[in-house]
């Protein structure tokens, strides 16, 4: 593996129509980082892996992967790239076994010599060798498709939401698959919609309308939420909703699991000072049984707000 | 939404009891027994293969069980599953609109086929425009408009004939956060004007927002009753570290 980075993305550009799908997307993945794409359905993603895995040619912009241009060094890049689209692209009529088999012929190798790389995904999929792919379970399915896409001990690999629809059990296992081949050494570039799986990467960039919002580690990104922000709670959500929203300094106001995320327009406020305002407001609504503490933001907090910020821009 | 009405609604939205199905030897459900009650929004988890879409496929009148018994909106599965289907609303993961229609023309097909009149039709086409914020939309394809709101009008229009219950499945697969949130803020409504909403979902944060949850494990409902019962019961934080339990009994920490 060389030592330079491992992608080098300069003001890609892709549009499909009027649809501009990518807007001069910039970025760097470093050897050996676990690097995540975070962002909903037609944020881009997918765009952008079809051109750093050469098969989409950009607009304008540049991209090297392994220290190789993505057009014109492709047939060069296609052997020593893994990657695993978003859609099932496996054959459901062939076996677990004979759809691996398939894949490695297609680069001219064999599962035997796969050995190793392979072993710790095979462990988990063995038992199922003589299923048709298609009567796999949604996390299983997944699991080979990896397998296929690293039969040819790729030195990168993209996985386009290899983890969307897959239940939070399986994607957990999934992760632990790819930290794995992240410590022996192997790149890897992976898009996800669920904000939960940030915290698996080294670095994550936040993806929305074909342009990166914000990129830093996922701790990072949480720390540098630009407001205050509490965590309330009480018996009537949908009443606490519309009475927190009327308050006039709340920035943003969500759902987020047991509680409501409330986020101050003021920036340098002091939180009791906040706290107390807000407690007299929901009171006077009518509201009992409130709570409210601060909370440290989740990537979730700070998509909706860096989301926000664009749209509004 | 307006009020759910019509139908001998006595008792509960859905009951179900024992319900079973079996694929040759396979048991996809396994006598599952749980109740929704009107205006309830209920989780209805689960892993992937656990047997969730076969369970709604039964209350939704499209399979039958094997055995066991279920009422929906009031009406027995087995004798009257016509009734049922009049009041019901379905939406999946696959979107069940039309792309090549226009939003408009979608909400008044649907209303056709659920036997909403003319003039119900174009004040209810108002009322979910208004909503939902389409308003400028109301007259482009549907295959133009982006896939937050596409994911908002096929729950608008699963709800166009006022049912009791609704059933969605996985109605917020990759759409982005904050849609993710208007959409449960239209369950809210749903659920606060009497319908009865149950929900399929991946994401964790979400079976939070319900009132009540069960989790399917190999076909039965290994545990049920409101989030905060459900942790309490499994001795667990989160419910990720609940599902962790139920589902790999042998590797949760």
């Amino acid at each position: 593996m060389s030592d330079g980075p491992a992608v080098e993305a300069r003001g890609l550009v892709r549009r499909f129509g009027d649809d501009a799908a990518l807007q001069e997307v910039s970025f760097d993945v470093a050897a050996g980082e676990l690097y995540g794409i975070i962002g909903p359905d037609g944020a881009g993603k997918t765009t952008l892996f079809r051109i750093l895995v050469t098969l989409l040619l950009p607009d304008a912009g540049s991209a090297r992967v392994l220290g190789r241009d993505v057009v014109k060094d492709l047939w060069n890049l296609r052997t020593r790239i893994g990657y695993m689209p978003g859609r099932f692209s496996l054959y459901p009529d062939l076996s677990v076994a004979e759809n691996l088999g398939f894949y490695a012929s297609l680069f001219d190798t064999t599962v035997a010599e796969a050995g190793e790389t392979i072993a710790p995904i095979w462990v988990q999929l063995e038992q199922f060798a003589g299923r048709r792919a298609g009567a796999l379970s949604g996390g299983m399915k997944q699991k080979l498709a990896l397998c296929c896409a690293l039969v040819h001990r790729p030195e990168i690999l993209f996985l386009d939401e290899p983890t969307t629809g897959v239940d939070a059990v399986s994607r957990r296992e999934f992760w632990d698959l790819l930290a794995r081949l992240r410590d022996e050494g192997l790149p890897i570039v992976v898009s996800t919609p669920y904000m939960d799986e940030a915290i698996r990467c080294d670095r994550v960039s936040l993806m929305q309308d074909g342009r990166f919002l914000v990129t830093d580690g996922p701790a990072g990104i949480g720390r540098a939420y630009p407001r205050p922000l509490f965590a309330v709670r009480g018996p009537d959500i949908l009443g606490l909703l519309g009475a927190l929203r009327g308050f006039p300094h709340a920035a943003a106001v969500w759902p987020f699991g047991e509680s409501l995320h409330y986020t101050d327009a003021r920036r340098d406020a002091a939180p009791e000072l906040i706290a107390r305002a807000l407690a007299a407001h929901v009171e006077s609504a009518g509201l009992t049984g409130v709570t409210m503490s601060p909370v440290a933001a989740s990537i979730e907090d700070a998509f909706m707000w860096y989301m926000a910020e664009g749209r509004a821009a | 939404m307006g009020a759910a009405h019509g139908g001998p609604m006595t008792g509960h939205a859905i009951d179900a009891q024992a319900v079973t199905r079996r694929f040759g030897n396979f048991t996809a459900v396994d006598a599952i027994t749980f109740h929704v009650e009107p205006g309830e929004v209920f989780g209805f988890l689960g892993a992937n293969g656990a047997g969730k879409t076969t369970a709604i496929r039964m209350l939704i009148g499209v399979l039958q069980p094997t055995s066991g018994s279920a009422t929906v909106a009031g009406y027995d599965l087995e004798t009257q599953a016509e009734q049922v289907r009049h009041r019901i609303g379905y939406m999946s993961q696959k979107f069940s609109l039309y792309e090549d229609l226009t939003v408009r023309e979608n909400i008044t097909l649907y209303g056709g086929i659920y036997g909403v009149s003319d003039k119900d039709i174009v004040s209810r086409t108002g009322d979910i425009l208004g909503r939902i914020g389409l308003e400028h939309a109301g007259d482009e394809l549907v295959r133009e408009i982006p896939l937050g709101w596409k994911q908002q009008l096929a729950f608008c229009v699963a709800l166009l004939h006022r049912p009791a219950v609704v059933f969605l499945d996985e109605p917020t697969a990759g759409v982005d956060p904050i849609t993710r949130r208007r959409f449960w803020e239209l369950i809210y409504e749903a659920g606060a004007g009497g319908t009865s909403v149950l929900v399929t979902t991946h994401y964790l944060d979400e079976a939070e927002y319900c009132g009540r949850i069960s989790i399917m494990v190999d076909g039965a409902i290994a545990a049920m009753g409101t989030p905060a019962e459900v942790r309490r019961a499994m001795g667990a934080e989160t419910l990720d570290e609940v599902f962790l339990k139920l589902t790999r009994p042998g590797t949760a920490a």
